[in-house]
């Protein structure tokens, strides 16, 4: 992909540094992703694809460097107000509200397009009434969207794992994002279930929105990705298509260091 | 002696405020060492002070064993009112989250609180001082030998964890705990053991601090909850699970408050020590001398 | 869908309204009307505590500070400037809002034992004040001559009216919280309570939300203590002390903190054994709280609310 530098990234990473103490998570990161492609991020672990993410969101603050995203420096800002500017993401440890039903999370993911205001709420306004069909039916839709409309009045912790991954991409979705980052989105599924969720990423890029991806799985990461950035030890490595990066050297070292075959 | 110079007011503030603060540390380092075991912060830990004041003065007041023999019953008994304390209101929680620990601890707290009341009434009971009350004059500073007693146990106690925790095959196991649980279970340590010694152990330091306190500042059933929140203050002024902090932690809140109460209002006594405690909450709460970024990662 | 059934919601609303003409009639229990009126006010207060530590998952431990906020704003601005007791209940909820706004939007960043020791403290700074200024508190005394309020003209001056006002209140605000459960509001409160990473993921200012819940909850403690003073027409500090902090904890735990009927079944629940069928312990009923609330933890995590449909599940196994 040769593209101008500058018009189409939808992120741009300059110079990132994160250390924690004495640690250094990341050394001088440079990334650019442009509009509309699934960008993947690989290495092994403990590369810092976590803490990238993490500073991506807002959970993190960077040592040094900076994150643009849409024209924005959202480096060091809050993880709600990133969200409203269109980033959402899921969480390799799969964070969902255990304490509500499957429609119930997507529906949260709607917050920040909808009122909030406390004392509406408490009165019971009619427009808040109208405002939760609305919402109601938006999630049911994204539901069906990501093949979970059975499921909507489960609660969230009732379902497999693979289907709580499926529902914790789906509510990212909810907010309508520019950019998502899927934190391991096919660890821990079978075959079958790793399947459903690289057709999911790809039709989510089909409506237009980014993907950042950290995975591990490389038959999904080389099947999808239309760049992909390597890791290694907070540095990174290597950069390109699939196909450069198949052929890679210093990636076959990364990863044969760590024993695990690049397919 | 017409006048107490300004100076021999201050040394005298500072005497009684380190002798408090030893109390003080002695606590915080009863919840550090659950805590580190557990990340619990028992409530409860300053009924373990309460008890072992109480106990002694039973055991040495009312029944009339010699100092020793109370001393030593007094710390068995409270150590095992900790060991029950584990069994009966913490281990049996099947879903144990933040919440439901602070509560059963206070639960705990309230029920040994309560059945003090019972035993004991709510009169504050006094005990003899370990080596009488001829008050030790040094430049017009006076000083109780039962101050020097205080700072003796905290400096035994504080060797003796030291010892424990870094020589004994015993408190290096209880330490691996504290780092990583699921490593310590790997390795075969058996966890609830460790909790369980945890919490005897500083049942045990509790009840030695309530021993020492008492005959200084008498000792009633209502003491417990006040004496904690000035121990969870030192711990955390000295950042939670570190031992030397604690001593350190425990020794400034005892002089902030001997200093407060002697030179702004008397009345705030207790207010000092919590002041503090809530500006270190807000400001730094890893404490002055823990890690922010260690901190953060801890699960609760 | 997190639904409100309304039959329980009528049925209590009858019970409320045909007690106090039921009791009049049966001298045993005739005085309940007035063991009501403090379940009443309980129940305000645990509304609130149901909302922040039940929904949004943040333990306050330092309720009782704003109780007291609300009954000595009403104490001191009706006996020393001769304001208006409406007026008074509202600058003490003003006053209750702004303190649980400068108190809270440092502690509610604080989380699990932080928040608990941080709401502690705060609790007993509060009451140490109750009890230190003396010139404006009565201190340790007390304060008296409170008088009880009126609304053109009809006075309060019966235990019954009282009661009916007070549960008007409760009403009014039992309404509110359930709309807002069931609102995005309360939505993003349960978002927060399950994970706070997530939640703020999907946009959710979480420090915003928690302090507005708190300082919502403290103003509901602020109301029931204005509404305390103008009832008793007196207040001393140790009404408004950490063991009754902790006395809230203990109801909403043992009616069930997770909903909010859990409030209203733990407060009058709470109130009766206190004032009644605990009364001949006097001061040792304190054990028999601690034992009780050890009891719930272990064996009735979801409180007596949920005990119905643990049954249910038993017996369907």
């Amino acid at each position: 992909m040769a593209s101008e530098p500058h018009r189409s990234h939808l992120l741009e990473i300059e110079d990132l540094v994160m250390a924690f103490g004495g640690l250094t998570a990341l050394m001088n990161i440079q990334l650019r992703v442009a509009k509309g492609t699934i960008r993947a991020i690989i290495g092994p672990n403990g590369a810092g694809k976590t803490t990238l993410f993490n500073l991506i969101t807002g959970v993190l603050s960077p040592t040094e460097g900076t994150i643009r995203f849409n024209g924005h420096v959202i480096s060091g800002q809050k993880p709600h107000k990133i969200a409203a500017l269109g980033i959402s993401r899921t969480f390799q440890t799969v964070e969902l509200f255990d304490n509500m039903t499957v429609i119930e999370n997507v529906m949260v993911g709607r917050h920040l397009h909808i009122s909030t205001s406390f004392f509406k709420c408490g009165l019971g306004l009619p427009a808040i009434r109208s405002q939760e069909t609305a919402i109601e039916a938006h999630a049911m839709a994204l539901l069906d969207f990501v093949g979970l409309a059975d499921k909507a009045n489960s609660m969230a912790d009732s379902l497999p794992l693979g289907e709580r991954k499926i529902l914790e991409i789906g509510r990212a979705l909810a907010t309508d994002p520019l950019l998502v980052c899927l934190d391991e989105p096919a660890a821990g599924l079978n075959e079958t279930e790793t399947e459903t969720a690289a057709r999911l990423i790809k039709a989510i890029k089909d409506k237009g929105i980014t993907v950042l991806l950290v995975e591990h799985d490389m038959k999904v990461i080389m099947n999808i990705s239309d760049q992909i950035t390597v890791l290694n030890y907070g540095e990174k490595i290597a950069e390109g298509t699939p196909e450069e990066i198949r052929g890679n050297p210093k990636v076959i070292q990364a990863y044969l260091g760590d024993s695990i075959a690049v397919v | 002696m017409e006048t107490i110079s300004a100076a021999s007011q201050l040394f005298q503030f500072i005497v009684t405020g380190l002798t408090v603060g030893a109390i003080y540390a002695m606590v915080a380092i009863g919840f550090n060492i659950i805590y580190n075991v557990t990340e619990i912060i028992n409530l409860a830990q300053g009924e373990f002070v309460m008890l072992g004041g109480l106990i002694m003065v039973f055991m040495h007041v009312t029944v009339g064993l010699p100092m020793i023999l109370a001393f030593v019953t007094a710390v068995l008994l409270v150590t095992l009112t900790g060991m029950l304390l584990d069994r009966l209101a913490i281990k049996p929680i099947r879903q144990p989250s933040v919440m439901t620990l602070i509560i059963a601890t206070i639960a705990a707290s309230i029920v040994i609180k309560g059945t003090a009341m019972l035993i004991w009434g709510k009169s504050p009971y006094d005990l003899p001082a370990f080596s009488g009350r001829t008050p030790i004059e040094l430049g017009g500073v006076i000083i109780q030998p039962q101050y020097l007693w205080v700072i003796g146990f905290l400096v035994v106690v504080t060797i003796g964890l030291t010892l424990f925790f870094n020589r004994t095959i015993l408190g290096k196991a209880m330490a691996a705990c504290a780092d990583n649980p699921d490593a310590a279970r790997l390795v075969g340590i058996n966890v609830q053991y460790m909790v369980l010694l945890s919490f005897a152990l500083s049942a045990a330091i509790g009840a030695i601090a309530g021993m020492t306190l008492t005959p200084i500042a008498l000792m009633d059933y209502d003491r417990g909850a006040m004496l904690a929140i000035k121990g969870f203050g030192a711990a955390i002024l000295g950042g939670l699970g570190s031992f030397s902090g604690a001593v350190l932690g425990g020794l400034l809140i005892g002089l902030i408050e001997s200093l407060g109460a002697g030179f702004l209002l008397s009345g705030y006594k207790d207010a000092y020590a919590l002041i503090v405690l809530l500006l270190v909450l807000f400001l730094r709460p890893s404490g002055i001398m823990g890690n922010f970024e260690v901190t953060k990662f801890k699960r609760f | 869908m997190l639904r409100i059934r309304k039959a329980p919601m009528g049925v209590g609303a009858i019970f409320i309204l045909l007690f106090p003409w039921v009791a009049e009639r049966l001298p045993a229990i005739e005085h309940y009307p007035d063991l009501m009126v403090f379940a009443g006010i309980y129940c305000l207060m645990t509304i609130g505590m149901s909302l922040l530590m039940g929904y949004a998952g943040q333990i306050s431990l330092g309720h009782a500070a704003f109780y007291g906020i609300g009954a000595y704003a009403s104490g001191i601005l009706t006996t020393q400037y001769n304001l208006n007791p409406w007026l008074c209940i509202l600058i003490g909820s003003a006053a209750a809002t702004a303190v649980a706004v400068v108190v809270g939007a440092p502690s509610l960043r604080l989380r699990g034992h932080y928040l608990a020791m941080a709401t502690l403290a705060f609790g007993i700074i509060i009451n140490i004040v109750f009890r230190e200024e003396a010139e404006w508190t009565g201190g340790p005394d007390g304060m008296g001559g409170i008088p009880g309020l009126d609304i053109f003209g009809y006075s309060f001056d019966s235990i019954h009216k009282y009661y009916y006002l007070v549960w008007i209140v409760v009403a009014i605000a039992f309404f509110f919280t359930i709309r807002l459960i069931q609102s995005p509001t309360g939505r993003a409160l349960r978002a927060i309570h399950a994970s706070e990473a997530a939640a703020s993921a999907m946009g959710i200012d979480i420090s915003r939300s928690k302090i507005v819940v708190f300082a919502f909850s403290a103003i509901l403690a602020s109301v029931a203590g204005s509404l305390y003073a103008h009832y008793m027409n007196f207040i001393n500090p140790s009404t408004f002390d950490t063991l009754f902090s902790i006395k809230l904890v203990i109801m909403i735990a043992l009616g069930g903190m997770h909903t909010i009927w859990g409030a209203v079944v733990g407060s009058v629940l709470f109130a009766f054994l206190s004032f009644e069928w605990l009364h001949q312990f006097g001061e040792y009923e304190i054990v028999v709280y601690g034992l009780v609330l050890m009891m719930v933890t272990i064996y009735l995590p979801e409180g007596l609310v949920g005990l119905p449909g643990r049954i249910a599940q038993r017996v369907r196994r």
